[in-house]
């Protein structure tokens, strides 16, 4: 039975990770590719958490966390990119 | 220009950087058992930082921390080729590494491994090169 719901779920993230792969390829303005891929990672969260159920492994639990780390700082990065230009300054309030 | 306040940034980094440092630590040292070890370790440390470097900018963190990233290098290198040179003193061959359990009152019974102090040099050049690099490409201009 949870095999068959875990399938499920697996089709229905790969199908959220298509439309958000449409919305890469498509999105009129930079900010909509840049939602879109922080999508992805957050949807390449629940397909690592639902393959390391199938597999009846814990050996992924870390790369879970490590995942969500790195989209929030490459989000982060590049929402700062966006809005001044540069992502490293050398010194604030100039 | 008029000055940004991203202060729901500089707020949410506040709590989400010790996290991240601590979670890096863990993988660190989980790395003999679990998936992990000093380089993945070491790059989690040097997220943490470069988030440190988003949100402020290379003085603050300079002034934060002030560490020479190249001096961490080296000392990660010595670690390495202490740790495997030091085997040689006790006449087995070079790289030969030695284990032993011992019993800490709170924690319990622990093995310790001189491996963790070559994986301690991997973190630290994992850590000085990574810092080195993104901190030369910031701040030229």
């Amino acid at each position: 039975m949870l095999e068959i719901v875990i399938r499920i779920a697996l089709f229905c993230c790969s199908l959220a990770m298509l439309g958000l792969i449409y919305r890469v390829i498509k999105g009129p303005t930079v900010p909509d590719r840049v939602i879109a891929l922080d999508a992805i990672g957050v949807n390449l969260v629940a397909i690592t958490a639902l393959i390391s159920i199938v597999l009846k492994s814990h050996a992924f639990l870390e790369v879970i966390l490590l995942i969500g780390i790195l989209a929030f700082i490459g989000t982060v990065a590049f929402a700062k990119y966006l809005e001044k230009g540069v992502i490293i300054e050398r010194e604030r309030n100039r | 220009m008029m000055k940004i306040n991203n202060i729901i940034l500089e707020t949410s980094i506040k709590v989400l950087l010790f996290i991240i440092v601590l979670y890096s630590v863990y993988i660190f040292t989980a790395g003999h058992y679990y998936p992990g070890g000093g380089f993945i370790g070491g790059l989690m440390t040097a997220g943490a930082l470069v988030l440190l470097l988003i949100t402020y900018d290379i003085k603050t963190v300079a002034k934060i921390l002030p560490f020479n990233y190249r001096i961490l290098t080296a000392i990660g290198l010595l670690f390495a080729i202490g740790t495997s040179a030091g085997s040689i003193l006790f006449n087995v061959p070079f790289l030969t590494h030695a284990f032993t359990h011992v019993d800490v009152p709170i924690l319990g019974e622990l093995s310790l491994h001189t491996a963790t102090l070559f994986d301690l040099g991997v973190y630290f050049v994992v850590v000085g090169v990574t810092m080195t690099i993104i901190q030369t490409i910031g701040e030229d201009e």
